[in-house]
């Protein structure tokens, strides 16, 4: 990749320890990711896959159960592991913003709309009153809310759903971050709303030239938003590459489950597959790979050992033992799903 | 919503009715008045003269009936000590009351509130673990022990404030603070509760994410929204305490209409216990009452159920 990276996660692990100390749950193992400016990343994964807690990770807004034992974070080459409470709290809303799961949930009831929007351009930038509510006025209308001056002035209960959500994405470019990362935005939109948010903040992505996280389990929106893919599994990042390489040619025995699983209407002759088993459990890893008691194609090398990350074509890397040279592909039979 | 409405105040009356019936019942349990109110040494004829005055001669059921008439035109009769209207003894002493109350609430959520909000923040830590001792001897140390505890070593011990009687602001300190202690403590276990649901919610996790100082995060955005529930609680408790003050008033010397009811019960004052009693019942009543119609505004569930 020629491009120089906004954001690089090295070999990053997030755990959540209990109480004692003696449970430990491996949220997230061992990642490696770069997003170029500009640029859409898209992580996909089941639920509990470290998604959520590796986004809250780069935000370092994590539980307090939770620690960082490893790795690191460069944004715009500093390492965020490396910054005081402080300056990481003039990193957060000004140059990464994040917009949550539930972004219905995201405003608070007692403060009017104007009051929310303009509340980070006034705590970062030091901006007047006045100043930072034009702003907030400009930003309604950039992300199509009509008669904002009117809006500014009320509650949140006041609004519909959809409106909400682009009051959210509103805080989110508030202060033109550099980076947004977006928690599963859509889920709790109905489909037509859904494309219209999508369509937006791809446009404000243009706009800004921010790069985007898309944090999501839907491969629908990944294949229309994203340029990279980097797909979870038990807290690691089993495959990881440009979105068109990894949908011709999934290299992954997970990430070839996950593509099969998604309905098609050109072809209804393929049956959908369901991935047998259950995610493991976090506290309790199996020795070797993580998926390899729901793999299909697992074999002995891959009960024996963890795979590590192997580069494959176009900038893709995958964790699997099937892309090693020599890991004994014989013994795997021809490897199909 | 009328006919539940009309339901709700049926069940208010049918209370108030109960109440009127068991305490008019025991306080004549307790004994004859007269006996308290004749000079020593009175012969039997004075002591006849005095019970049918008073109306104690006739049956309890001609007595209860003529009760309830007199308290249907706004009538709760004389009493039997003070000789004056009971209804005017009672409205004298109400400021009283009401006065000690208020200082007690401002109290009760001086101590409870930022506790609480203390006890939230700090979850699990020194300051969360000390609030819990601070909420357990809250709700349970007696309020009569709690004024006496505060007379010996205030009044007695450091005589930096008078022991008992009304007047001036420095009378008015510990009675507040023996009457609200308790109320501190429940107000600061439902400020902790509330605050830590807020503090759970997405709206404070947004803003975390705009990079707001972690002060007015709190400052802000959870403390005025924890505040609601604990503010309707406070509502309620400023009825109950005008209402419970019987103890603290006593230990205190307060006049107020707890202490009117103390001093009712020791002269078999039948006439104020009665008073007293109902008119407090009817307060909490009627607070109930309209708590019971504004759920069934905010809330269509409750409508459809009645």
């Amino acid at each position: 990749m020629s491009t120089r990276a906004l954001l690089e996660l090295q070999n990053l692990s997030t755990h959540y320890v209990s109480a004692k100390g003696r449970r430990v749950v491996r949220a997230v193992e061992d990642v490696s990711l770069r997003v170029a400016a500009g640029e859409t990343l898209g992580i996909v994964g089941e639920s509990g896959s470290g998604k959520s807690t590796l986004a809250l990770s780069i935000l370092r807004l994590l539980p307090p159960a939770a620690r960082i034992p490893s790795g690191r974070m460069l944004f715009e080459g500093e390492d965020l592991l490396q910054k005081s409470d402080a300056e990481m709290r003039r990193v957060r809303g000004k140059r990464i913003a994040m917009i949550l799961q539930d972004p219905m949930a995201s405003l608070n009831p007692l403060f009017t709309i104007g009051d929310q929007v303009a509340e980070p351009i006034r705590v970062h930038e030091g901006a007047t009153r006045a100043s930072a509510w034009a702003r907030a006025r400009d930003l309604l209308k950039a992300v199509r809310i009509p008669s904002p001056q009117a809006r500014l002035s009320q509650h949140p209960h006041e609004m519909s759903g959809g409106m909400r959500q682009r009051i959210v994405g509103a805080i989110g470019i508030s202060c033109e971050p550099r980076l947004l990362i977006a928690d599963e935005p859509t889920t709790s939109l109905d489909l037509t709303i859904q494309a219209q948010y999508l369509n937006l903040l791809r446009e404000l992505q243009r706009a800004h030239g921010l790069a985007l996280i898309f944090i999501t389990h839907n491969l629908g929106i990944v294949a229309k938003m994203c340029d990279q893919l980097a797909v979870m599994y038990a807290g690691r990042v089993v495959e990881q590459g440009p979105v068109r390489q990894i949908f011709k040619a999934p290299a992954h025995p997970y990430t070839r489950a996950l593509l099969s699983s998604i309905p098609r209407m050109s072809d209804g002759r393929q049956r959908l597959t369901a991935i047998d088993g259950q995610p493991p459990d976090l506290s309790a890893l199996p020795p070797g790979c993580a998926f390899a008691p729901r793999c299909p194609s697992a074999f002995d090398a891959c009960r024996a050992a963890e795979p590590p990350e192997i580069a494959g074509v176009a900038n893709s890397r995958v964790r699997c033992w099937l892309a090693a040279p020599d890991a004994g592909r014989g013994k795997a039979g021809n490897g199909a799903l | 919503m009328a006919r539940y409405i009309t339901r709700r105040v049926a069940y208010s009356f049918l209370s108030l009715f109960l109440l009127s019936l068991t305490i008019f019942l025991f306080v004549r349990v307790t004994g004859d008045p007269t006996t308290l109110l004749v000079e020593p040494g009175a012969s039997q004829a004075d002591i006849d003269a005095m019970r049918e005055r008073f109306g104690l001669d006739r049956s309890l059921w001609v007595q209860y009936a003529s009760f309830v008439r007199s308290l249907v035109h706004g009538d709760f009769g004389q009493s039997f000590y003070y000789r004056t209207p009971v209804l005017e003894l009672y409205l004298s002493r109400l400021p009283n009351s009401l006065l000690l109350a208020l200082a007690a609430m401002a109290f009760s959520l001086l101590i409870g509130v930022p506790s609480g909000i203390l006890a939230a923040v700090r979850v699990g830590r020194f300051w969360d673990r000390a609030g819990k001792v601070f909420s357990l001897l809250g709700l349970s140390l007696p309020s009569f022990w709690v004024g006496l505890v505060l007379i010996l070593f205030f009044s007695v011990y450091l005589e930096w404030l008078p022991s008992s009687g009304s007047g001036t602001a420095l009378h008015l300190l510990m009675p507040a603070f023996a009457l609200g202690w308790y109320f501190a403590a429940a107000h600061m276990r439902l400020t902790r509760s509330s605050m830590l649901e807020v503090l759970g919610s997405d709206y404070i996790k947004l803003a975390r994410l705009k990079g707001l100082p972690e002060s007015l995060v709190i400052a802000k955005h959870a403390f005025k929204n924890a505040l609601i529930p604990v503010l309707t609680l406070a509502g309620i408790n400023l009825v109950i305490m005008i209402n419970v003050a019987v103890v603290v008033e006593t230990v205190f010397a307060w006049p107020g209409i707890g202490r009117l009811l103390y001093e009712g019960i020791t002269f078999r004052d039948f006439p104020v216990v009665q008073a007293v009693v109902l008119l407090g019942g009817a307060m909490i009543v009627i607070v109930n009452l309209l708590i019971d119609i504004l759920y069934a505004v905010i809330d269509p569930r409750i409508r459809l159920e009645a």
